[in-house]
């Protein structure tokens, strides 16, 4: 076994770990706290996978972003932090289906090996660079649409927050 | 601090290694326990320096003294002597306290704030690690922070401590997009996210100069995430005892107070490299010119502490929203366009 292989093996279990934390925990802080852990379990594995570009990403917008927002979420509704909640609801059957249809299907997916949709880059010497590049030239349109969807998830949260005025 | 400033000599420590037939990690492993402790070593040493620094020149902007006894020259072992206080004093947990996620809480913050040096060129070829993500390095890490203050927070059982920790969940929220935004100017100047970089493209002019506003900014979001006067919303001693530390004493204290002072010589350090030119300098070497000028960013903030009220939350976020982002959209802006402009 290689070093690398053994760092992946030590991070997966970590993530895995954290993220069984998160749905199991009775605290629902505790699940916030470990929910950070496993984000920073999937970003060092981006690293392994030579994507320092989204591991700095995916803590900077998930630890840095969400995380925090759900964290102050539950501190201003304090009575839930107080109380140990449920982990189980009357969905507990449905959820189990489709948890066991996506394991499934991971597990098919990973047997049978992925198709390589876009040949791996060679010898690339600045990842970011070239994800910049490609974002912007060959993947603008889905980067264009992708951005859109966030403006009118944006436009959606501010028409909720807003009082209407005379009305309190 | 320093890991290739001979490379020659790096090469022979890992041949050594190779000759003995141990495999590579080995001798890696060794020079980033040594290279880490170095930090630790210059990061305790450096904030030992800045409390009594920062007591010194508050003191006299207060026409006071300050410390002068312990030691003899003007107090300067004062914090040797409270360092060594804070290591003895009995660890106390409070009644209700969330006991695991209470002890967490301090090694989350310096562990996001230690991480930072590894990004920080202190000069040619010292710095831990070249990442070619280099700024959004610090950026993404520091970030971890604001999640320990709301670990320490919420944990402490105390009203004053999830008050303090929710004020600055939105401080450091508000303040963190203004000062990415500050810095994108740079980064499209250089075309690149490397420290090295980024210091080595100011060999002439220093980006203070084209990038003023971008570097005004900084500077003030910095002080913010800082969470420093006139930004100490998070503490403010006379609404709220101490903030999200209010519980928090002894040793498990005194790893906060370590990592805010650390967090300030690298958001200064930060600025230097980034827009004051890093090691760039006449005459005195490089790694000399970086501290002198990360120092002299240390003091602006410490001065402007002293000096300067605290503003009030709705102030706080009109301003982070309303004039610090805007204005970082148009720097970015027209730094854009003179960029495009020039081809």
């Amino acid at each position: 076994m290689t070093v690398t292989q053994a760092v992946f093996y030590l991070m997966a279990t970590f993530t895995v770990g954290a993220s069984l934390l998160v749905v199991l925990a009775r605290n629902i802080v505790h699940c916030a706290i470990a929910l950070v852990f496993a984000f920073f379990g999937v970003a060092a594995l981006f690293i392994l996978l030579d994507a320092e570009f989204l591991a700095a990403t995916q803590v900077l917008l998930y630890v840095g972003g969400i995380t925090i927002l759900l964290l102050f979420a539950i501190m201003l509704t304090s009575r839930i932090s107080a109380r140990g909640g449920k982990i189980m609801n009357e969905q507990v059957g449905i959820s189990a289906v489709v948890a066991l249809a996506l394991f499934g299907l991971m597990v098919y997916a990973n047997l049978k090996g992925f198709p390589a949709l876009v040949p791996p880059m060679l010898a690339a010497s600045d990842n970011t660079a070239s994800l910049g590049r490609l974002l912007l030239t060959t993947y603008v349109l889905p980067f264009e649409v992708v951005s859109l969807l966030l403006l009118a998830a944006m436009v959606g949260a501010i028409v909720l927050a807003r009082r209407e005025q005379g009305k309190d | 601090m320093a890991t290739v400033s001979s490379e020659t000599l790096m090469e022979q420590f890992y041949n050594a290694f190779e000759t003995w037939g141990l495999p590579l990690f080995v001798p890696q492993l060794i020079v980033m326990v040594v290279v880490a402790t170095a930090v630790l070593i210059f990061v305790a040493v450096s904030v030992m320096f800045m409390v009594w620094w920062e007591r010194k020149i508050s003191a006299h902007i207060q026409v006071r003294f300050g410390p002068m006894r312990v030691g003899g020259w003007h107090g300067w072992a004062q914090s040797i002597a409270d360092g060594i206080k804070l290591l003895i004093k009995e660890d106390i947990v409070p009644e209700g306290a969330d006991r695991l996620v209470f002890a967490l809480a301090p090694m989350v913050v310096f562990a996001a704030g230690f991480a930072a040096y590894v990004i920080i060129p202190f000069g040619p070829g010292l710095i831990v690690s070249d990442l070619n993500i280099g700024v959004l390095f610090y950026i993404s890490i520091s970030s971890l922070t604001v999640v320990g203050i709301i670990m320490a927070g919420w944990s402490s059982n105390n009203k004053y401590s999830v008050l303090g920790a929710i004020r600055s969940a939105a401080q450091a929220v508000s303040y963190e997009v203004p000062l990415v935004v500050s810095i994108l100017g740079v980064i499209m100047t250089v075309g690149s996210l490397s420290m090295t970089r980024i210091v080595e493209a100011q060999q002439g002019v220093w980006f203070v100069i084209p990038q003023l506003l971008g570097f005004l900014i900084y500077m003030i979001a910095a002080i913010a995430e800082c969470n420093r006067l006139p930004f100490d919303i998070p503490e403010a001693e006379s609404e709220l005892v101490a903030g999200f530390h209010v519980e928090y004493s002894g040793m498990r204290f005194a790893i906060f107070f370590l990592a805010e002072y650390a967090n300030m010589f690298t958001v200064s350090a930060i600025a230097a490299a980034l827009f004051l030119g890093g090691w760039h300098g006449p005459l005195l070497p490089g790694w000399l010119w970086f501290l002198l000028k990360t120092y002299f960013l240390i003091f602006v903030m410490m001065w402007l502490r002293w000096t300067l009220a605290r503003l009030r939350v709705d102030q706080l976020m009109n301003l982070g929203w309303k004039v610090l982002l805007p204005l970082a959209f148009l720097n970015m802006g027209i730094t854009g366009l003179i960029l495009v402009l020039r081809g």
